[in-house]
């Protein structure tokens, strides 16, 4: 099978014209899009621009409101994902369509004909797993395996039904560098094989390396279709985001200052059946320093934010120390008294309550460090609702939160506004101290760049900074030193200059997975 | 044909006010057809249901009677649910709240002092406190699921109190009726006006009611009480602890339920006897849901519930319908309610044929 | 003597178990209906009103079961249509159940009942001492035990009992891979219904063979509490079903006997006992977090 596609040659799938609209907003509108046999077809696009919406309507996920749909030359409706894969569509979900109290075989089975023995699905799914270089237990429960094992079910589970097409949601997201390498070779020998492939992305380096093709999407539309070999990365950054993004300025920052926050060997047993202890946890943050945390989703992060926040508060009181104050046992109030400030990843639920008001939420994470301004009454602590909201308003103001009412509920805010007031909410206080899990996590370009230069500029105001992430490329662009968590260890820092990308994979994928050796080296 | 939901962007405040008026008109629509399922004239079986008890000053009176430990349970649970805390015991704890306030007037019969009320009625919000502290314990430290525990303990309370009154506490000179003596002067709650048998419990009862509201709506513990209900990790990031959360809420519902409990008793009956409540307890858990979990929604709704209690009266007396009917309305109520709460948070759609939909949206 | 005790526990825990069991699968699908107590005695005054108006106790079971699966379709609409709360949903059903049922009961209150039959098989009921026990029960009793080895095959060996707990632990992935999570859910409510209203005829044809309002006495409840004592599994169900009706049995006789001990005592032990089972058994948090259905009782909204 070639690649390169003639005029004449028929592509798999066509679609033409294909629009969603949720209420009167169209997540997509009109999309035009033809992949090739043994075609990698990348789809590009900002959080929101409709890629997700776009392959779930090929999927049989979502019906469309309009458009139509070609598969190999006829016209057709897809009305389920059973449909989808009897055509031929195997699909890997971003947030995996996995169950986790079910084993492997389980998992795989439930996409299968109901008429083949389970038995038999365990035995193929072993012979599947081990020919793709993606090797799983059928036998395993999903609770136990590590993110990258399970987008292996996933994609298992799409080739065991002999797809003509595979659609994969960011699926180097969850990935280590080296763990995305396999993933790319993978793809490739699917390629050779003539199938093709949807590849959704918006890693613009990957999609130069690996695609053939690439549609840009941009609210909804499309902006652009190009060989993306053919591109640069400015360009296709460009198509994808309309306006030029600002890059963060860094110059001025000096991680020199004294140490503001300090864990010394903190270890926690893990709360629940699903979550990971930590061991012998240490770092120490100087003012004026950004320390990344590195790694995997589920190796500890939540875990490591909790210790730091005194959500959960740990037994020994010195083991953790604020602007040197030991405040082990201290839950999180009290160490937002002692200066510090934090953001959880979880957007809906944590760190906000969707169906609150902004103001409501401004209030959640500072009812007691802001209690002068914000409570009067005594004990009877009566809210001051018109200092609240002026502050919110403020923040509003200057984190350029975009939003519909004078002070709308917090789930009606797009991810990317929510995550800059959730963000200006900390920085109003001006912490000496911010500890951030994910900050960019499912936030549009231009919201992210406003946060990590805010994160930035906190920073050289005199602040230390954390930041937990499995964005590497954020990293690279904000942190001044570097750690990676790795099933709750955590390693020494490293000064950011000094590491590679493909060394912080190499301690991603840490010390229990043992076939990318070469570890030891960092260990220290 | 289906029928689709699609979130509202915000919460719609019209629905919201809407939404308990719309129950009650389904509720009477449905009610009326049922009268009509009897043999019974929908209008005149209606009227005699929902009109004719307002027309007296007797049943005026009679009216609040009912209303009262209603609303007053029905604030306490509201604060549960908001909470999500799912206390249904309440009927228990009433029960539990009627004992420990009748101590004073069955052991101390010729006690006679001003004192005695106030000491009956807070030993009775200490009962019943106390017996909602069981599930509420529980729930802490052995993670039981409140709802079953407090379920269960409505059973052993009232078996506890027909013990109480066929045994130990059974009035000598009672010609062997299952009751107590009946207590001194000095231990009834009086009335409010001259004009009939409604008591103070009312006053209790909009004083709670009014403090309620006020803090839900401007103190920082109600503020507390929506976070932990909607998100408990956003209530702990708040530095809220979701474990006094469960304290204070059901304690609270307890001791309303418990105070109710006592004021019916000391206000209305005058004595213990096996059967001291016409189900309040769980009525109630409608009263709270048809007021929207507002304290003051709440007090409107009491209302409501009470007249179906006097309603179920009258009908039977004057068209000869059994009074289990206002079973039937209170259960039809909840349902409308609950349906109709569903306007508040979605559009809903009826779609009788899909692709005419996409037309729809094309356009 | 002990042979009359165990045919007695029997008749006390075959409801228990019927209910617990409907309750369990609808559990299994992430659906928690707090409306047994209200779908069983809908299914009792039913069964009774029908046996009664056919003279035929074997109709009286079909319309016990058809009043509990209506009356569950109330909560499914409610729940999975309009995507109400399930707990007040739930609490809703038991109010109007009660109510209902004491309307729709009223004529037949004080009327004599009409007692559904054992069926004796023949050669098995000759083993001896447990022969009687087991294999001269009515027909309810069968049906129990058919009911807990046909839901653990389906739930641990059918790939349609392996959708319906998929879709008990992560509604959104079973959406997405084309399980109709509405309609699976709706049917498990609907079988939840059936049971329950089977267990409701037991109690109006077998175990106290009348009608008497609110004559289900809080065993709805128990046997939402059965469910988390058997951590969701059939088998275990059965053993703690059989429990219950021991302590149930228990009581009434030591009642009889006047062990000096008053009676609402001895009463109260069931739900005693129910709050102690629960305490031991939710008390290790780690097993029952594993084992509870993880979207058991959290609304779903699919979008299409």
């Amino acid at each position: 099978m070639t690649v390169s596609e003639g005029p004449e040659a028929k592509p798999l799938l066509s679609i033409r014209g294909l629009t969603k609209f949720f209420g009167s907003f169209a997540a997509c509108d009109s999309i035009d899009l033809d992949i090739g046999h043994g075609e990698i077809h990348a789809l590009l696009g900002e959080n929101g621009a409709g890629k997700s919406t776009l392959v779930k309507m090929l999927f049989g996920v979502l019906e469309p409101s309009a458009g139509s749909i070609s598969w190999d030359g006829a016209p057709v409706t897809i009305a389920s994902p059973g449909e989808a894969r009897q055509r031929g569509i195997g699909m890997v979900f971003q947030h995996f369509s996995l169950f986790e109290a079910l084993t492997v075989a389980e998992n795989i089975a439930l996409s299968l004909d109901a008429r083949i023995p389970l038995a038999k699905i365990a035995e193929e799914t072993a012979t599947v797993s081990k020919a793709y270089g993606l090797p799983l237990d059928p036998s395993a429960h999903v609770a136990d395996l590590s993110v990258g094992e399970r987008q292996r079910i996933e994609i298992v589970r799409a080739l065991l039904q002999n797809p003509k097409l595979i659609i994969l949601d960011e699926p180097t997201s969850v990935l280590t560098p080296q763990e995305a390498e396999r993933l790319f070779e993978t793809l490739m020998r699917l390629k050779a094989e003539g199938r093709s492939v949807l590849y959704i992305s918006h890693r613009l380096e990957e999609v130069r390396r690996i695609c053939d093709r690439a549609t840009v999407l941009r609210h909804g539309k499309v902006t652009g279709a190009c060989d993306p070999k053919r591109e640069t990365p400015a360009s296709l950054a460009r198509m994808m985001v309309g306006t030029e993004v600002a890059e963060v300025k860094r110059e001025g920052l000096a991680d020199t200052g004294e140490v503001l926050v300090e864990m010394k060997d903190v270890s926690v047993a893990p709360r629940t059946p699903f979550s990971v202890s930590l061991k012998d946890v240490s770092l120490k943050v100087r003012a004026g320093e950004v320390l990344a945390i590195a790694g995997v989703a589920g190796n500890g992060q939540s875990e490591l934010f909790d210790a730091l926040s005194g959500e959960y508060p740990i037994a020994d009181e010195g083991r953790i120390r604020l602007r040197g104050r030991a405040v082990g046992r201290l839950g999180i109030n009290g160490r937002r008294l002692v200066g510090a400030g934090f953001v959880p990843e979880e957007r809906h639920g944590h760190a906000a309550v969707p169906g609150l008001p902004l103001s409501d939420n401004l209030l959640l994470a500072r009812s007691r460090s802001d209690k002068k301004a914000f409570l009067s009454g005594g004990f009877l602590s009566v809210l001051r609702r018109d200092a609240i909201q002026s502050a919110a308003r403020r923040i509003c103001s200057v984190m350029d939160v975009r939003k519909s009412g004078e002070d709308p509920a917090a789930g009606s805010l797009s991810g990317g506004n929510l995550q800059k007031f959730i963000v200006g909410r900390e920085l109003d206080r001006q912490p000496s101290v911010l500890v951030i899990n994910q900050p960019t996590w499912g936030v549009d370009a231009g919201a992210a760049s406003r946060i990590r230069q805010a994160l930035i500029d906190l920073a050289k105001a005199g602040s230390a900074v954390i930041v937990i992430s499995q964005d590497l490329d954020e990293i690279f662009e904000i942190a001044t030193t570097i750690a990676v968590i790795s099933d709750g260890k955590l390693s020494a820092p490293y000064p950011a200059g000094d590491l590679s990308m493909e060394q912080i994979g190499l301690l991603m994928g840490g010390i229990h997975e043992s076939h990318f050796g070469g570890e030891a080296r960092y260990a220290s | 044909m289906r029928l689709e939901l699609q979130k509202r962007a915000q919460v719609s405040t019209l629905f919201s006010i809407l939404s308990p008026l719309l129950a009650l008109a389904l509720t009477l629509v449905v009610g009326g057809i049922m009268f009509w399922a009897l043999g019974k004239s929908p209008t005149g079986a209606l009227y005699t249901f929902f009109v004719e008890p307002l027309l007296d000053v007797w049943s005026l009176h009679e009216l609040v009677i009912k209303a009262a430990p209603l609303i007053l349970i029905a604030v306490g649970l509201a604060i549960c649910y908001r909470s999500n805390n799912w206390n249904i015991g309440a009927e228990g704890q009433f029960t539990i709240g009627a004992i420990t306030g009748s101590i004073l007037p069955v052991l101390y019969p010729e006690w006679h002092s001003p004192m005695i009320l106030p000491l009956m009625l807070v030993m009775g919000m200490i009962g019943g406190a106390l017996y909602a502290g069981i599930p509420a314990f529980l729930k802490i430290r052995c993670n039981t699921n409140e709802i079953l525990t407090s379920l269960m303990l409505v059973y052993i309370a009232q078996l506890f109190l027909d013990w109480l009154v066929r045994g130990p506490w059974r009035d000598p000179q009672g010609y062997n009726f299952p009751q107590t003596k009946s207590f001194q002067v000095e231990a009834v709650l009086p009335e409010v006006l001259d004009s009939g048998r409604a008591h103070m419990g009312i006053v209790f009862t909009l004083l709670a009611a009014v403090l309620l509201w006020f803090m839900m709506r401007f103190m920082l513990k109600g503020f507390q009480v929506s976070v932990l209900g909607q998100s408990a990790r956003a209530g702990r990031f708040a530095g809220f602890s979701a474990k006094n959360m469960v304290w204070f809420s059901m304690l609270l519902s307890g001791a309303l339920a418990g105070l109710a409990g006592i004021s019916e008793v000391s206000g209305s009956i005058g004595h213990l006897q096996p059967t001291i409540s016409p189900g309040y307890g769980f009525t109630a858990i409608i009263v709270a849901f048809l007021g929207r979990l507002n304290p003051l929604g709440i007090v409107a709704s009491g209302f409501v519930l009470a007249l179906t209690y006097l309603g179920g009266e009258a009908a039977q007396l004057s068209i000869g319908i059994s009074d289990k009917v206002s079973r039937v309305f209170q259960g039809l109520i909840l349902f409308f309610v609950l349906s109709c709460d569903t306007l508040i948070h979605y559009r809903i759609r009826l779609i009788f044929n899909p692709s005419a939909a996409t037309a729809e949206a094309k356009n | 003597m002990f042979e009359a005790i165990l045919l007695t526990v029997i008749t006390a825990s075959t409801p228990l178990v019927i209910a617990a069991l409907g309750e369990l699968v609808a559990e299994r699908s992430g659906v928690l209906n707090l409306g047994v107590e209200g779908m069983m005695i809908m299914g009792a005054v039913s069964a009774f009103a029908a046996a009664q108006l056919t003279g035929s106790p074997y109709l009286g079971i079909l319309a016990g079961i058809a009043g509990g699966a209506l009356f569950s379709l109330l909560f499914g609409f409610l729940t999975l249509t309009l995507v109400a709360n399930q707990v007040a949903t739930g609490l809703a059903l038991t109010i109007l159940g009660l109510g209902l049922s004491g309307q729709l009961g009223e004529s037949f209150v004080g009327m004599p009942g009409i007692k559904l039959q054992p069926i004796v098989i023949p050669l098995l009921s000759d083993i001896p001492f447990f022969g009687l026990v087991l294999f001269a029960q009515d027909l309810i009793f069968y049906l129990s035990v058919a009911l807990v080895i046909g839901i653990s095959w389906f739930l641990f060996k059918s790939r349609a009992g392996l959708k319906l707990r998929a879709i008990g632990d992560n509604h959104g992935s079973a959406h997405a891979l084309g399980i109709n999570v509405v309609r699976v859910r709706y049917l498990a409510v609907l079988f939840g219904g059936a049971c329950a209203g089977l267990a409701g005829a037991q109690l109006s044809l077998v175990y106290t063979p009348q009608w008497v309002e609110n004559m289900s006495a809080g065993r709805g409840w128990i046997a939402l509490a059965l469910v988390v004592f058997a951590s969701w599994r059939p088998w275990r169900l059965l053993a703690g079903g059989y429990l219950f009706g021991a302590v149930t049995i228990g009581q009434l006789h030591a009642q009889a006997f006047g062990i000096g001990v008053p009676s609402q005592l001895l009463s109260a032990l069931p739900y005693a006992a129910t709050i102690v089972v629960l305490i031991i058994i939710s008390h290790n948090r780690r097993m029952t977090l594993i084992n509870t259905p993880a979207s058991l009782g959290k609304p779903f909204v699919p979008d299409r």
